[in-house]
């Protein structure tokens, strides 16, 4: 038994060792395999640790195991990095839920025994793992574009929300105090905890999702750890409180670089976009890209704005190649990183580091800014939002104090767009009428071959 | 009040545990470069499969005949293990792009 419980606490300094690791880019790799290690370590002590009443069950365990290690590995050796954002909101819910089970099991298991208190706490935890669930399965649908924001517009959502949160809570304190609940209070109970995640989730959307990923992310963890005190395991507990923190201070730095406070991002209803702000007009210039390319070629320094956009149209690879190409005839060649661009925290690193971008070539977005004052030519791909100059001189805007990537000082500006239309957010953006911005419209990987093929001519 | 009283008595170690646990996690992950947060996601959100370590505590003390909880249980183990080794997976996959990049510098 001892035995167990030493491996059990090396198992979670690994843990940590490998979380540490992960943070730092030398090490990610490493890192990521020491915390699978310990994580594997876990649950190996887990199926073996001796325990006062064993039923065991293997054959179930074997099969849960088998089967969900199969699902797992094939959908993560299939998922395109355009579809990460997704992928990990769906695994996430998928532990929510998990961790909904765990309390449900314990609830039929131990119908006679436990106190009031215990009671409270797998409640608690059953609410948490439901609404992580439910949510991170609206988020999905939402970054997988199954679900639209206008088929979740729901009536009163703030006061919802709130009545909602107020019932759960307050039921699972009247239960701790009772120490019993029959099977139709526990199945509304079950009910009002779903719905509450589709009615936390439902209602943000737009430029707000990376946040919504990183703090469901962390509700995850904390029903991890709490699944951890009930089930009495330590390492759970650490790994859940790890996850919990450290969700908590991405969603604190999403948020920052958003500059919304995090409860005007879960009550503000940032989905639609409607009143005044859409009234920016004027006549947007077109460029062709055979005098686009001329223009790359003479300039002196160049910088990519990649969004979203970029990624849908699977144009990271092409754009490398304007790169190599503009590297011979020496030009200066940069990508200009927003911390909110794409639709999860640092998704178009991993997108440009999928095309064999260098690091050395991705600016965050201070340097960018300062880069971007003196570029001859900046080209955005696929990004709208983000741009936005309505985030610095326009108070009625939805996005305004967000810090932009501000070409204001950019010498040209092209933007590469599919049609007019507004971007994920909904908003209107007036750096498209500016007299320095031109539009080229289309299919962005097409627009960019073109390009290429005329700068070999050059 | 006293049930809380003793609770709290009972769980002093795990309430120590949580407490270093929660500044641990912070003072770990802070000043994560931009590069790393979208893999820093993906690896935490496969820390948090560690839930499928309680579906199996907790299947090995249910009762053989009691088909619900049985069910309930595996389904757990599956969604748990989904969880942990599509998260690793995924963002090993993730790691390696960045990995392959610096070896060509190299």
């Amino acid at each position: 038994m001892i035995v167990f419980d030493i491996v059990l606490f090396i198992a979670a300094v690994l843990l940590i060792i490998g979380l540490r690791k992960l943070s730092h880019p030398d090490s990610a790799s490493r890192g990521n395999l020491l915390a699978a290690i310990a994580l594997a370590l876990g649950v190996v002590i887990a199926i073996f640790y001796p325990l006062e009443t064993q039923n065991n069950n293997y054959g179930y365990i074997g099969l849960g195991i088998l089967v969900g290690a199969i699902i797992g590995i094939v959908s993560a050796k299939k998922v395109a990095m355009t579809e990460m954002p997704e992928m990990v909101s769906l695994f996430n819910g998928f532990g929510g839920l998990s961790a909904g089970l765990i309390s449900l099991v314990w609830l039929i298991n131990n119908t006679s025994s436990g106190t009031a208190l215990d009671l409270g706490v797998v409640l608690f935890n059953l609410f948490l793992g439901l609404v992580a669930f439910s949510g991170s399965v609206i988020a999905y649908g939402k970054l997988s574009g199954k679900l639209k924001d206008e088929h979740l517009k729901i009536p009163l959502s703030t006061v919802l929300n709130i009545v909602l949160l107020m019932v759960t809570i307050g039921a699972i304190f009247y239960f701790a105090y009772l120490g019993v609940l029959t099977t139709l209070q526990l199945a509304l109970f079950l009910v009002f905890s779903l719905l509450y995640g589709v009615v936390f989730v439902a209602p943000i959307g737009g430029a707000d999702m990376p946040v919504v990923i990183s703090s469901l992310n962390s509700l995850t963890g904390i029903t991890a750890a709490v699944s951890g005190i009930i089930t009495d395991n330590k390492l759970m507990l650490l790994g859940g409180v790890l996850v919990g923190s450290s969700g908590i201070i991405l969603t604190l730095l999403m948020c920052k670089a958003m500059n919304r406070p995090l409860l005007s991002v879960i009550f503000g209803n940032f989905s639609s976009a409607q009143g005044s702000e859409n009234q920016v007009h004027g006549n947007a210039k077109e460029v062709t890209p055979a005098d686009l390319a001329v223009q790359l070629a003479y300039s002196q320094r160049v910088c990519v704005v990649p969004g979203y956009g970029m990624a849908v149209a699977q144009a990271q690879k092409i754009v490398k190649e304007v790169e190599e190409l503009l590297d011979e005839k020496d030009v200066e060649f940069k990508y200009a990183i927003h911390p909110v661009a794409g639709r999860m925290p640092g998704h178009m690193n991993v997108l440009l580091a999928e095309a064999d971008v260098s690091y050395d070539k991705l600016l965050d977005l201070d340097d960018a800014n300062s880069y971007l004052d003196t570029t001859d030519v900046a080209i955005i791909v696929g990004a709208n939002d983000v741009v936005n100059p309505s985030a610095l001189d326009d108070p009625s805007s939805k996005i305004y104090g967000m810090p932009i990537l501000n070409l204001a000082k950019t010498k040209n500006v092209v933007v590469l767009k599919r049609s007019m239309n507004p971007g994920y957010a909904g908003i209107q953006n007036p750096l498209f009428f500016k007299d320095n911005t031109k539009m080229l419209f289309g299919d962005a990987k097409k627009s960019i071959a073109i390009i290429l093929r005329e700068l070999k001519e050059v | 009040m006293n049930s809380i009283i003793t609770f709290i008595e009972q769980n002093m170690e795990i309430i120590y545990l949580l407490t270093f646990a929660i500044f641990l996690g912070f003072e770990v992950i802070s000043k994560i470069p931009t590069v790393l947060h979208t893999p820093l996601m993906s690896g935490s959100n496969a820390i948090s499969g560690v839930v499928l370590i309680g579906a199996i505590l907790l299947i090995r003390v249910t009762e053989p005949t009691n088909y619900l909880a049985l069910i309930l249980a595996t389904l757990g183990i599956i969604l748990g293990t989904i969880n942990l080794v599509g998260g690793f997976a995924v963002t090993g996959r993730m790691l390696e792009m960045f990995n392959k990049k610096k070896n060509k510098k190299k």
